[in-house]
């Protein structure tokens, strides 16, 4: 799934995450793959509980008990995430690859000051780092991020919700990773808060080259900031493709309905929402998960799997409405 | 007209710090009403700490004001007793921003919702009460069969935020005060459940306060609106002029800010790059947007502007000096609702 343009730098390839329940495996991530190359950014979007929280830990290797990683692979530069030893991982982490949890602003220690939780990153990564050192790093980070080098003798409860985010961020970047997962990193901030915080990210990633996955739900959120867009239901990748192309010219139901459900400033209209409702994860219909909501349902669809392919350069999908148009 | 609720020049001041008290005005001097016979949907926004769910904690009786005064039917709240409070309580519903700490936690959805359904007397026997209860779920897009015998902490905060929507379907107040009643709800959900707060008030007559960040979902499903900015109105009027034509440049900012959902429209390039909150603690004397306004000049540091502009829309903001001054009050009590 290489493109002509520059090598991924992140290559996931069919991961699959399930989750032991009392009621049987579910399956949260279902051969989930797709690639993101240096300096893209790419917005992993769904409806709640369609995986996407699931298939971000599992990227960062984090994925906590009951949930286990079953299949596939995670290459960072061509090396198998999923291979290392946890001490390995530890590296990794943060240095090449860095994590902006979903509600990461409650995710910091609410007894260190911010300065001490940004140092521990540095100390655990440069061996050889002067405190001097340390505090000059510290001090550009909050810069980077727009915040006042005061903050660094803080404590997270004096800061207000966009403060914390941003200094989620400046921890994130603060090695200058090549990949930077960010889950939800503004759902509970405001409009305009939210426009800084997310302009801050993109120019931090600009200017260190990374790749970002940002994960959400709000398709205006993507629009602005993504360049590339997944779209996951019920565990599975159901289309990629650019973000012109996907909202321009959508391939799968799901997502067309998707598009189609959004309110817009320039017009009142009826809102219709996807009819029905998201699936259960232990009780998938047979065939295509989203054949019960689909309005371009056909027979074969309750009988078989679609397959995910490529449908043009870039564009990936699994429906059987375009089993034909696949390359 | 008659008045199901009314709001009387609320504000609302917490002080902080033993010593040097420092006076924070929350909600400062707002009114607004909501007639029976004209079912509206008053779109109450503004960002993170300007003061939305103070105000609604004072119109649900939950906060007094530190001055003015809420009525229902004419009198003052906080004097009713008895069953003229609890006539009160039941037409005026809340639906939360969190609805986390709301529900008893040792109770099934299922007896959540029953039991207001039989208290008040809406359903005759218990089995109308449960067949109420799994057609409130079904309008809200929630499985019976999957939600009833959960207990709160088993839902996901989506499901949570949809069941208090169920709950108020459930009971058919008068009046819903609606706190970021979709804030924790997908976007492909977040339009079957605001089409359902919208049949309330079509349907059913119910009018709602509906409160929010989000001046798209306001301008959706809004009739009038009121835009906050650390506790004072600073644009009212109908949701059609107020957000094709935001006129306080603190509404312009939040319109700007809002990212649309299409990749061709560029995210607020114009805003000027002041814009940063947290500015809490500077004392105001002038207009409290002046700080973070790209527009101000040295009259807005000095004293407050008054409300102007025309007959149905106030304006907070000195750029609007030429024009005629708007009586709040009596753009209040016209009709505006409008025809969707
Ligand atoms: N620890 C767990 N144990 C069992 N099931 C889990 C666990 N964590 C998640 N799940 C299930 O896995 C599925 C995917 O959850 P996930 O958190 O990845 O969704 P999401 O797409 O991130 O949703 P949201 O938008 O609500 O954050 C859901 O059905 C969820 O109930
Ligand atoms: N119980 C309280 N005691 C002291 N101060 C309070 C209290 N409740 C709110 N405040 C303060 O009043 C102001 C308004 O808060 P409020 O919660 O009403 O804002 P909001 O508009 O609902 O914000 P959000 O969008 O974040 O929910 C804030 O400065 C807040 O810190
Ligand atoms: S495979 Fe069939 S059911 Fe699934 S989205 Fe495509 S058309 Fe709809
Ligand atoms: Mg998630
Ligand atoms: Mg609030």
């Amino acid at each position: 799934m290489t493109s002509a343009n520059g090598e991924a730098v992140l290559k996931v390839n069919n991961l699959s995450v399930e989750y032991e329940t009392p009621r049987g495996m579910l399956r949260a991530a279902d051969g989930v793959s797709f690639e993101l190359r240096p300096g893209q950014r790419f917005g992993l979007v769904g409806e709640s509980g369609s995986g996407k929280t699931t298939t971000a830990l599992a990227l960062m290797r984090l994925t906590q008990l009951p949930g286990r990683i079953v299949d596939g692979e995670v290459l960072l530069d061509g090396v198998d995430l999923l291979g290392l030893s946890e001490n390995e991982m530890r590296e990794v982490r943060l240095a090449q690859i860095s994590y902006v949890p979903q509600g990461a602003m409650n995710s910091l220690n609410p007894v260190i000051k911010v300065g001490n939780q940004i140092a521990n990153g540095f100390k655990d990564h440069l061996d050889s780092i002067s405190r001097s050192e340390i505090s000059e790093r510290i001090v550009e980070v909050l810069r980077s991020v727009g915040l006042d080098p005061a903050v660094s003798r803080m404590y997270p409860h004096e800061l207000s919700g966009g403060m914390k985010q941003r200094v989620a961020i400046a921890i994130a970047v603060s090695l200058g990773p090549k990949v930077i997962i960010a889950d939800e990193p503004t759902s509970a901030l405001d409009v305009v808060v939210q426009r800084e915080v997310m302009l801050t990210l993109r120019k931090l990633q600009e200017e260190i080259g990374a790749a970002v996955l940002i994960v959400g739900h709000d398709m205006g959120l993507m629009a602005q900031f993504a360049s590339h867009v997944g779209v996951m239901y019920a565990g599975k990748l159901v289309e990629v493709g650019q973000v012109l192309d996907i909202f321009d010219d959508p391939f799968h139901p799901y997502t067309r309905a998707l598009i189609a459900s959004l309110p817009s400033t320039s017009r009142r209209h009826r809102l219709t929402g996807i009819p029905g409702l998201p699936p259960a994860l232990l009780e998938l219909p047979g065939g295509c998960s989203f054949n019960p909501r689909c309005d371009s349902v056909m027979e074969i669809c309750r009988s078989a799997d679609p397959s995910y392919d490529q449908i043009r350069e870039g564009r990936w999908t699994s429906c059987h409405l375009y089993a034909e148009a696949a390359t | 007209m008659s008045a199901v609720l009314e709001a009387d020049h609320l504000t609302r001041v917490f002080s902080r710090g033993l010593f040097n008290k420092v006076e924070n005005v929350a909600v400062n001097d707002i009114s607004l009403r909501v007639d029976d016979d004209n079912p509206s949907i008053t779109v109450i926004a503004g960002e993170s700490g300007s003061g939305k769910t103070t105000l609604a904690s004072m119109l649900l009786g939950f906060m007094r004001p530190t001055r003015g005064e809420i009525r229902y039917r004419g009198r003052d709240i906080h004097s009713l007793k008895g069953d003229d409070w609890r006539e009160f309580r039941r037409n005026v519903q809340p639906i939360f921003q969190d609805p986390f700490e709301v529900f008893n936690p040792v109770y099934r959805v299922d007896r959540i919702l029953t039991q207001p359904a039989q208290l008040y007397g809406i359903a005759d026997s218990e089995d109308e009460a449960h067949e109420m209860v799994e057609d409130a779920l079904r309008q809200v897009g929630l499985r019976p069969a999957e939600t009833l015998r959960r207990f709160p902490h088993q839902l996901s905060g989506g499901q949570r935020q949809r069941i208090t929507v169920a709950r108020a379907f459930l009971l058919k107040p008068k009046v819903i005060v609606a706190d970021e009643p979709v804030s924790m709800i997908d976007a492909s959900l977040r339009a079957t459940v605001l089409e359902s707060l919208r049949a309330l008030k079509t349907e059913l007559g119910i009018s709602i306060i509906y409160i929010t960040h989000d001046l798209t979902t306001a301008y959706q499903v809004g009739d009038s609106i009121y835009v906050l900015y650390r506790g004072s109105v600073v644009e009212a009027g109908n949701v059609e002029n107020v957000v094709q034509q935001p006129s306080h440049p603190y509404t312009q900012l939040l319109m700007g800010s809002i990212p649309v959902p299409d990749p061709r429209v560029p995210w607020g390039d114009d805003l000027s790059p002041i814009s940063s909150g947290d500015q809490r603690d500077v004392a105001v004397t002038g207009c409290a947007f002046a700080p973070r306004c790209p527009h101000a000049f040295d009259r807005c540091e000095d004293d407050p502007p008054h409300y102007r502009l025309d007959d149905d829309r106030a304006v907070k903001c000195f750029l609007y000096e030429d024009r005629p001054i708007t009586d709040l009050e009596s753009m209040l009590s016209k009709n505006t609702t409008s025809p969707i």
